[in-house]
């Protein structure tokens, strides 16, 4: 039986190394494909100590083995009475010393790297974003550029940007996995870090710390675009008229019904401060509904009237007065149409 | 037996540890107090997180009147000396001194307690500031409070301990028990000491 | 009427007896029994969990139930069946093995069993109208703010049997210290009860953080204080640092014991002394005080900043040094020996590797900048799996084999034992080894679901195939276990020709253990009886009377007290005749103990030449 086990270990070994070699997870999702500069100093440091570790494993078991065939019991020993050792002075020095050496060789980039990604003494030359938790959705601040937006989170390429987090209800945790390591949004003290895309994408952020029933549904996306892109689409956030009537006539009609179910009172469209549910203004532009669902017509509709089935647990739900599957398609229409800058994710995609 | 009354002849040195349960008894209690000094340890760290944390309400400055607390810290201190003078007696197998002394402890106890429940009643009336105004006001009652809570139960403890006892005597069976209780009324004494000084003291300094 | 055993006792008779019991065999076996019966119901909510995620944006579960379940199966794991089963253990065992008589307080003992089952019974009562579900780790304000009475069960249970705990842990601690036979000095005790000592003295000094914040909560949630609450000031990881002060200490309060186990079996079973005793001695106290210094690194992401990241990365880097000086010593311990491998054996072998690979892991999330990327992703998860199963139940497993004779007088079945062992560690490793690139791939932990398209599918269905096999497993020790008892014979005495002094007392073990005190000569002291020839230990007095304490209802009826109480504080908010419930049981539980405080017991004796009669 005991070569049996050895041969499983082997196999299931080379069976992990295989799918850890062909899937490394999807891309812009995985820790392991960093595009981002704290991604990629985390890596770093997922890998020394992996290397490090696996020799002590390899070594711990290659003399459990050895000692588990060489030292079983056989026929004509059965009586066999060993030798009492106590110890070895020697043998117990070194493998205390050598682990205390493996150590300090992982603790000291370890050290290191947790100054370095901790300084923020550059905060003022770059951009700050004030983002906001909240059940269960994400709330953007672009500070001193008058550009509120939810869910989506545009940053230009190759710049740090520097997130000011607070939570307005309890504790979530941002984590956008290829960018970057994450970092806790408390309800009372406001955590900063930065973020530093090398390369255009759409970037999937999770929640990571239980927050409720729909915690796992909390996604948002950081969209990197290149810096005239960025430019654009700041200056075409900036110039929105929140009170414009669609050319579309039902979704002119879909805004009079916003506007009579007082759908505004929670969600802006603009710049306007009012953040008790996500802002709307480049809603049409968003690459998921409510952070999960796919941007459709329909999937809209069932959110309107039913957005408890899709996320459980939701502030809105309860909070507006219910609607005809008629209302509920025409307000669809309008915010659609809520397209106030020609960058999309599509410029993100290359 | 365990339960006969003790004799000059029968007397040992230390009557509360001659038996294999009351040395059990006496090592128990002192882990206890050392779980017990954790407790006071962490109610102390979310006293001084949140010291400062009024959310509008009354600040320690304003609310905290040495001259009652001083009064109090004597009457705990002294409590603590006469259940000295009752082991003293009890090792020299003089129970009706050990009695009157352990009397006295209790009194001073009591004492110590009407002048919190005083303080209480006077935070709350005078200034509003109750357990629930502030994150302060939280931390403040519950850490005094809890101290609170153990000298009422050592008070409890102390009654019930006298009253059984009142007519039998010394023995190795009870000497133990009034021994472990002068030592949880000596630790009570000691997280008094704590609470005189970083809430009161420091919270009148600032 | 003490030493009389009918042999056949009516039902009643029975329950009776256990309920009232104060005997440390006894109370072992409840612990046993309860532990065993949380750890079933865990495993349950676990196996409803992985089947939740065997698919992608599955909706076997709500998205309520599912965090009810994760909280529920964490909280039941740890509290009401990891710990509980290794306090079966020491209660079993290791009075035997120091020598003694029973524990220091075996009314306490019993009353800390009944609060831990009371404690449990009370936070699964919350599957009647809603359980917590603010996660095992309870973190406010999710934990304050959540509708419902879950949470209130939650902090009541864990408040309950966290105070049968601490009374556990002081027990241990003054048997060790006044209670070890003549010879047993501390440096002769077996590793096990060493380990025992050192578990009860992090019980002691970690419980009450967790006392504190549980009581912290309550005030919270029940009589409207604020320290969890942002607008009136509150913190709320102020609740994180005392949790987590308690929180760490409790992963050693596990994984201490199960090294002790190890070492006893890995001893017993090459016929060898373990190797480096002063080593593994120091090494487990080494750990515990490391314990207590690294408790911050559950929290590198909640913005502590770089000082206080980088002293709890070093700090808890340090740990893996003790750690590995133990693994090589239970190494060097097989090494040159002559090895029998049976279940206990393998569970125990299998335990090398296995932790090894948690060891490994646990460096890696300590490393802070790495551990941005691992917190709160199926990485912490496999890594702690890796640590508690592969340490906590393999070794309690290990050790259920092992010290079956002595508690239960029979031997596990070897075929079902190995066929439950290899379906539990393969499933074992196919459950979380994957789970580890699950994490880095980007599935956070605590997740209900997790989306179509993100290549977490395959991962997630083999984790869940494990879990399958982890409950075959899982059932076929418990047939064994059942099996055993029906049709397995009386175990020989000694069956393993063991070493420690637990093996030296008569078979079946008598109510009062040693009928004369064991003179202790060494390390492994009926080792060194049977190689000096003499096949057992030289009696260190004449036979006497034994002192034995009385059996008492007092603790079960104390425990019905503050559950009923415990009651009262959840349901008073909604109705004032809860106040009844809240009063009555305060009474109730105060009446018990002024009784016991009040009437003299002095135990009663069995008299010598009772002793002697029963000698043949």
């Amino acid at each position: 039986m005991k070569g049996w086990m050895g041969k499983f270990k082997v196999l299931s070994l080379l069976g992990f190394v295989a799918l850890f070699l062909s899937a490394c997870g999807k891309e812009n999702l995985t820790a392991l494909d960093p595009k981002g500069y704290g991604a990629e100093k985390s890596l770093d440091l997922i890998i020394l100590p992996t290397v490090i570790m696996s020799f002590v494993f390899l070594v711990v078991m290659v003399i459990f083995t050895i000692a588990l065939v060489r030292f079983r019991k056989r026929k004509g020993r059965e009586d066999f009475i060993p030798k009492q050792v106590e110890g070895n002075k020697t043998l117990e020095t070194v493998w205390t010393i050598i682990p205390i050496l493996l150590i300090i060789i992982i603790a000291v980039p370890t050290v290191w790297y947790t100054f370095v990604l901790a300084d923020k003494a550059d905060a003022k030359d770059h951009i700050n974003i004030g983002v906001t938790g909240n059940q269960y959705w994400w709330h953007f601040n672009y500070d001193g550029m008058d550009i509120q937006t939810s869910q989506d989170l545009y940053i230009p390429v190759g710049e740090k940007v520097y997130l000011n987090m607070l939570s307005s209800d309890v504790i979530h945790s941002f984590w956008v996995p290829t960018l970057s390591g994450k970092l806790d949004v408390n309800p009372e003290n406001e955590n900063t870090f930065y973020i530093e895309a090398y390369e255009e994408g759409v970037y999937w952020g999770k929640c990571a710390e239980l927050c409720g029933p729909s915690h796992s549904l909390m996604d948002f996306k950081i969209v990197a675009v290149s810096k005239t892109e960025f430019e654009q689409w700041v200056a075409d956030m900036q110039s929105v008229d929140p009170e414009a009537v669609p050319d579309n006539e039902m979704a002119a009609q879909g805004r009079e019904l916003f506007q009579e179910n007082n759908c505004i009172g929670c969600h802006a469209i603009g710049s306007s401060p009012v953040a008790v549910g996500p802002n709307l203004t480049d809603f049409g532009n968003r690459t998921k509904l409510a952070g999960v669902k796919d941007m459709t017509k329909e999937n809209i509709v069932a959110w309107l009237l039913n957005p408890e089935k899709i996320k459980p647990g939701n502030k809105m739900t309860g909070a507006y007065p219910k609607l005809s599957e008629e209302d509920a398609s025409l307000i669809a229409e309008y915010l659609m149409q809520l397209k106030p800058s020609e960058i999309t994710t599509e410029d993100a995609g290359k | 037996m365990a339960d006969h009354s003790l004799t000059p002849e029968n007397m040992p040195q230390h009557p509360e540890k001659a038996t294999l349960e009351g040395k059990n008894k006496f090592l128990g209690l002192w882990f206890f107090l050392g779980g017990e000094t954790v407790l006071f340890a962490s109610l102390f760290g979310t006293y001084l997180a949140l010291k400062n944390s009024t959310a509008g309400g009354p600040s320690s400055q304003e609310l905290f009147g040495l001259e009652l607390v001083f009064l109090m810290t004597m009457l705990l201190l002294t409590s603590s000396l006469t259940s000295v003078y009752a082991m003293y007696h009890m090792k020299n197998n003089n129970f009706k001194k050990m009695m009157l002394w352990l009397g006295i402890t209790g009194l001073l106890g009591v004492g110590f307690l009407g002048c919190e429940i005083y303080e209480f009643y006077h935070y709350i009336h005078s200034f509003e500031f109750t357990f629930r105004s502030s994150a302060f006001g939280s931390a403040f009652y519950t850490l005094v409070g809890f101290h609170g809570g153990h000298v009422l139960f050592g008070l409890c403890w102390l009654s019930a301990l006298m009253i059984r006892n009142a007519k039998r005597g010394l023995n190795l069976y009870n000497a133990p028990k009034f021994n472990t209780f002068s030592l949880y009324w000596h630790f009570i004494d000691v997280v008094w000491v704590f609470i005189f000084t970083v809430v009161y003291l420091m919270g009148k300094v600032g | 009427m003490s030493t009389a055993i009918a042999q056949k006792r009516s039902f009643a008779a029975v329950l009776w007896d256990y309920l009232t019991t104060v005997d440390h065999k006894k109370i072992g076996k409840l612990y046993l029994y309860g532990g065993g019966f949380f750890f079933l119901l865990g495993g349950i909510e676990a196996m409803i969990i992985r089947i939740q995620l065997i698919k992608p944006e599955n909706d076997f579960i709500s998205a309520g139930l599912y965090n009810e379940m994760i909280t529920m199966h964490g909280t039941t794991m740890i509290f009401f069946a990891a710990m509980p089963l290794l306090l079966g253990l020491m209660n079993a065992v290791m009075p035997l093995q120091i020598g003694a008589r029973d524990v220091a307080f075996p009314f306490v003992n019993a009353l800390g069993f009944w609060l831990f089952l009371f404690g449990g019974i009370m936070l699964n009562v919350s599957w009647l109208t809603g359980a917590p579900d603010a996660g095992w780790t309870g973190y406010a304000p999710l934990s304050t703010l959540s509708p419902g009475h879950g949470v209130d069960y939650y902090v009541l249970g864990l408040q309950i049997s966290g105070a049968g705990t601490l009374m556990g842990g002081i027990n241990f601690l003054v048997t060790i210290v006044n209670m070890r036979a003549p010879g047993m000095t501390f440096m002769r005790m077996p590793l096990f009860s060493w380990t025992t000592f050192v578990a009860s003295v992090l019980i002691l000094f970690a419980f009450p953080a967790l006392t504190v914040g549980l009581f912290l909560m309550m005030f919270d949630r029940m009589f409207g204080s604020a320290f969890f609450d942002v607008a009136l000031g509150g913190n709320s990881i102020i609740w994180q640092h005392l949790f987590w002060i308690f929180g760490h200490p409790e992963v050693y309060i596990l994984i201490l014991p199960a090294f002790g186990i190890f070492s006893e079996i890995f001893a017993t079973f090459s016929k060898k002394r373990l190797f480096g005793y002063t080593a593994m001695v120091f090494a487990t106290i080494l750990i515990a005080f490391l314990g207590f210094m690294v408790w911050a690194h559950h929290m590198f992401t909640v913005g502590m900043g770089p000082v206080a990241n980088s002293i709890f990365a070093v700090a808890t880097m340090a740990i893996a040094v003790p750690t590995g000086i133990k693994i090589f010593n239970w190494l060097l311990t097989l090494w040159g020996g002559n090895i029998t491998i049976n279940s206990a054996m393998l569970w125990s072998l299998a335990f090398i590797p296995s932790f090894t690979i948690g060891g490994m892991t646990g460096v890696m999330v300590a490393t802070s900048v790495a551990d941005y990327q691992y917190h709160d992703t199926y990485f912490v998860i496999a890594h702690f799996h890796y640590v508690i199963v592969g340490g906590t139940v393999f070794g309690i497993l290990a050790a259920l084999h092992y010290w079956w004779p002595l508690m239960f007088n029979r031997i596990l079945n070897e075929k079902l034992g190995k066929l439950a062992f290899w379906t539990f560690f393969i499933g074992f490793h196919l459950t979380f080894f994957i789970q580890h690139f699950l994490g880095l791939m980007g599935m956070p932990r605590r997740y209900w679901v997790f989306l179509k398209n993100q290549e977490l599918d395959l991962g997630n269905l083999i984790s869940s195939i494990g879990a399958f096999f982890m409950a075959f497993g899982v059932i076929v020790f418990v047939i064994n276990a059942i099996y055993s008892g029906i049709k397995g014979k009386p175990a020989p005495h000694d069956p393993w020709d063991a070493r420690t002094l637990e093996w030296a007392v008569a078979t079946p073990v008598p109510h009062y253990n040693f009928k004369q005190l064991p003179l202790v000569r060494g390390l492994d002291p009926l080792w060194i009886e049977k190689t000096e020839g003499n096949g057992k230990l030289t009696p260190a007095e004449p036979i006497g009377d034994i002192h034995m304490p009385n059996g008492s209802i007092l603790p079960f009826i104390m425990s019905v007290g503050f559950f009923i109480a415990g009651l009262g504080f959840i349901y008073h908010m909604d109705n004032n005749l809860a106040y009844i419930l809240l009063f009555g049981g305060m009474a109730l539980a105060l009446v018990c103990m002024l009784i016991r405080s009040l009437k003299d017991d002095h135990g009663y004796h069995i008299h010598k030449e009772e002793l002697e009669r029963e000698a043949d």
